[in-house]
């Protein structure tokens, strides 16, 4: 075998110092007791969140929830590619095109339906990385409860950005 | 650049007048370093032999074996095996091609022990017959399925409800009383829903008081088609599902994945992807062994430690979450690099890390290291040789407890791993105590190679800019037009990885974590195989079990980090 340069962590038998558990026990016991006395007058160390009270604050790039990006007029983004349907490793996208006779050329097509099974989504990204648009982007709401499987299946009404986009919880998307 | 094993002709070569020649139809060398043999089936055992047995080859690792369908072919199926020799560091891929009708070869478990579950599976999946095979039956899917799901003309959309409510009875469970039992035969069921197994796994003891006479493992509960899927995905596609092989360590899992596809298309990773992808796989390294060592004390009744490994967890999994934007199933590594650079605040959070987690390891160490309870009830259980551990196909940690220094990321050094120092962790006596102490002392060598590895980290793009394989940037995206055309292709038509096939293997947390990718040209892999680690340390544990006890057996378990998802795929 090649020369490696290995660490030898054998420890042998065990010393009479050990023989004796007092020793060891006493080190533990300081161990747990300092953090037993940080936790409980210094707080410092507490690893634990209260929550749902207390949330964690994510990164910017948490891949939550989509959101279905719209223009200034309220119209959505999408052109309903399928760029993302195609990407999506779980196939859980679903999109019925449509022509949108009054718009502009760039806008010609738009979605009919726009339907993401968030029971079936593994929340990769992927969607986002593949629209060239910037049409759908994700947000940090990753508490998602559903009563039924139906439920799980979200359309445009549920996806589309509520406000203005900077008041949503942004979470994964192309430039941050 | 770095040098990077993407150019495996880096793997050691072995000397060519060596290599048995009755039987061989051809020998090829691959683009991932291995030799190849193409072997007559009926000379197929006299060829493994020599492969192990001639000096100079020594083949002492079995590392994989499995099937492959190619339907348009006469000789439909080729039952594929990859040795390696520890010693010399070259690599076989021996491949036999059998027909429909005929579909039986040899089994190689009288040469390694390690050929046992892989033969299953290879029976299980493709309906491939081992001869002489102590126990061949099906291993991943119920005992009750039909057909052979990997298969190419199965159909994977036909479903059937299961209804056979016989669980898997081993013989010896159902049999007359032996002599030797001192009381009446008691069968005990461990799993597949304990607390202790953590994990879908099913162990089946026969007692005698409070011994363990027989054991048999069921697994499967956790089989999600992994490898069936990946061939109706996109090659970029398979990377969110790699990271549900081993979960604790989900970065390490899609990296060597990506290795591999780089292996096969022949791209470089830019130096600063390479980096990042060893700073965040070592973290995930030391995440593992927290999970691993944190579940074991539980499971000793040692629940203190559990906390300050989960805390260390806890940290690495907000820098993943940070670079990734997921903490479990990460999905960042691409193929050609990374999905994304990592954040402006990464050297700072990595430096803040290296700084927390010794503390809590040390804790760990006053708090069981030397105390008495813990040795007593670890030391001399399990115990396990060098020699056997290698039969049975071990890596990784476990195998480097019972004395062997095997470590991927130094006897084929991947991602630049040859730049940094550190050094392989070993123990002499392969018991559950020596797994402990490895697995604490790899997490301190980890932080080392982090240490340095932050030092050095390189400016620059972190995918290759090769549009072929990588995704254009976004600006480019919006605003040129060849960009957008190479958006467009790259989404619908896919990678397009060109026909060959490649065994990559990494240093997963658990050992040697092996992809074998054949391809056929087109956009999806035609096979993707991985060599789960813990898949041939598992199959090692009912042989363990005998005659120790059973609270002994959930103290092995739990050294051996048996992770169901890479376990069962």
């Amino acid at each position: 075998m090649k020369d490696v340069s290995t660490v030898n962590v054998d420890r042998g038998r065990i010393p009479l110092s050990e023989q004796i558990y007092l020793g060891p026990i006493v080190r533990g016991l300081t161990v747990t007791l300092r953090h037993f006395m940080r936790n409980l007058f210094g707080h410092k160390d507490v690893a634990t969140i209260e929550y749902p009270e207390v949330k964690r604050q994510y990164s910017e790039r948490l891949r939550g929830r989509h959101i279905l990006t719209t223009r200034d007029d309220g119209s959505l983004r999408c052109v309903a590619c399928y760029m993302c349907a195609t990407a999506c490793p779980a196939q859980c996208i679903r999109i019925v095109a449509e022509e949108n006779p009054d718009a502009p050329v760039s806008a010609e097509k738009r979605p009919k339906v726009y339907e993401i099974d968030l029971l079936h989504c593994v929340f990769c990204g992927f969607c986002v990385d593949a629209c060239p648009e910037e049409a759908i982007i994700m947000s940090r709401q990753h508490e998602m409860a559903f009563s039924s499987r139906a439920e799980a299946i979200v359309g445009i009404d549920e996806l589309r950005q509520k406000g203005p986009i900077d008041q949503e919880d942004l979470g994964y998307r192309p430039y941050f | 650049m770095t040098a990077s094993r993407t150019e495996t002709t880096m793997l050691p070569q072995p000397q060519v007048d060596l290599l048995p020649k009755e039987g061989v139809v051809a020998v090829e060398h691959g683009v991932d370093g291995h030799t190849v043999l193409t072997v007559e089936r009926e000379h197929l055992l006299d060829v493994l032999k020599s492969l192990k047995e001639t000096p100079g080859l020594d083949c002492n690792l079995l590392a994989d074996i499995c099937g492959v369908d190619y339907p348009e072919r006469d000789a439909r199926f080729d039952v594929v095996y990859h040795l390696g020799s520890l010693e010399h560091g070259h690599r076989f891929r021996v491949k036999v091609p059998v027909t429909e009708d005929d579909a039986t070869v040899p089994s190689a478990y009288g040469l390694w022990k390690a050929a046992d579950w892989f033969e299953r599976e290879a029976y299980d999946m493709f309906g491939i017959r081992f001869d002489g095979h102590p126990n061949l039956k099906r291993i991943l899917t119920h005992e009750a399925f039909h057909g052979h799901a990997l298969r190419k003309d199965y159909d994977p959309s036909q479903r059937w409800l299961l209804t056979e409510e016989n669980l898997m009875t081993p013989k010896w469970s159902t049999g007359e009383q032996k002599n030797d039992d001192h009381l009446d035969t008691q069968v005990l069921n461990l799993g597949p829903s304990h607390p202790a197994t953590h994990g879908t796994l099913r162990t089946v003891a026969r007692l005698d008081g409070e011994y363990i006479t027989e054991a048999e493992c069921e697994i499967g509960y956790l089989h999600r088609c992994f490898e069936k899927m990946s061939e109706t995905h996109g090659w970029e596609q398979v990377i969110p599902y790699t990271d549900r092989l081993n979960y604790c360590s989900s970065m390490i899992n899609g990296v060597g994945y990506a290795l591999t596809v780089e292996n096969l298309l022949g791209v470089e990773v830019p130096p600063r992807a390479q980096v990042v992808r060893v700073i965040l796989s070592e973290f995930s390294r030391i995440m593992d062994h927290a999970v691993c060592l944190g579940a074991n004390l539980v499971d000793l009744g040692a629940l203190t430690n559990f906390w300050y490994f989960f805390q260390i967890r806890e940290e690495i999994y907000g820098l993943l979450e940070s670079c990734a934007g997921g903490r479990l199933t990460v999905s960042y590594a691409r193929i050609g690099g990374l999905a994304h650079d990592v954040p402006l605040d990464f050297e700072e959070h990595v430096r803040s890390l290296l700084a927390r987690i010794p503390k809590f390891i040390d804790d760990v160490d006053k708090l069981v290291t030397t105390n008495k309870i813990f040795r007593d009830r670890t030391e001399d259980v399990g115990t396990i040789s060098g020699e056997e551990a290698l039969a049975w196909g071990w890596t990784g940690p476990c195998l480097r407890a019972s004395g062997i220094p095997y470590d991927v990321r130094k006897a084929y050094p991947y991602s630049g791993y040859e730049q940094y120092d550190f050094d392989v962790p070993v123990a002499s006596t392969g018991d559950t105590y020596a797994r402990y102490l490895v697995r604490m002392e790899e997490m301190r060598q980890s932080l080392r190679i982090i240490e340095q590895a932050i030092d050095n980290l390189p400016p620059g793009p972190v995918i290759t800019d090769d549009h072929h394989v990588a995704l254009p940037p976004k600006e480019k995206v919006y605003t040129e037009m060849e960009s957008l055309i190479w958006h467009f292709k790259l989404i619908f038509d896919g990678i397009k990885v060109p026909a060959g096939e490649a065994y990559g293997f990494t240093e997963g947390a658990n050992g040697e974590l092996g992809y074998y990718i054949v391809s056929d040209g087109t956009g999806h892999p035609y096979r993707i195989k991985v060599r789960p680690p813990c898949f041939a340390i598992y199959q090692a544990f009912p042989h363990m079990l005998e005659g120790s006890l059973v609270p002994d057996a959930i103290a092995i378990l739990g050294s051996l980090n048996i992770i169901a998802g890479e376990l069962d795929r």
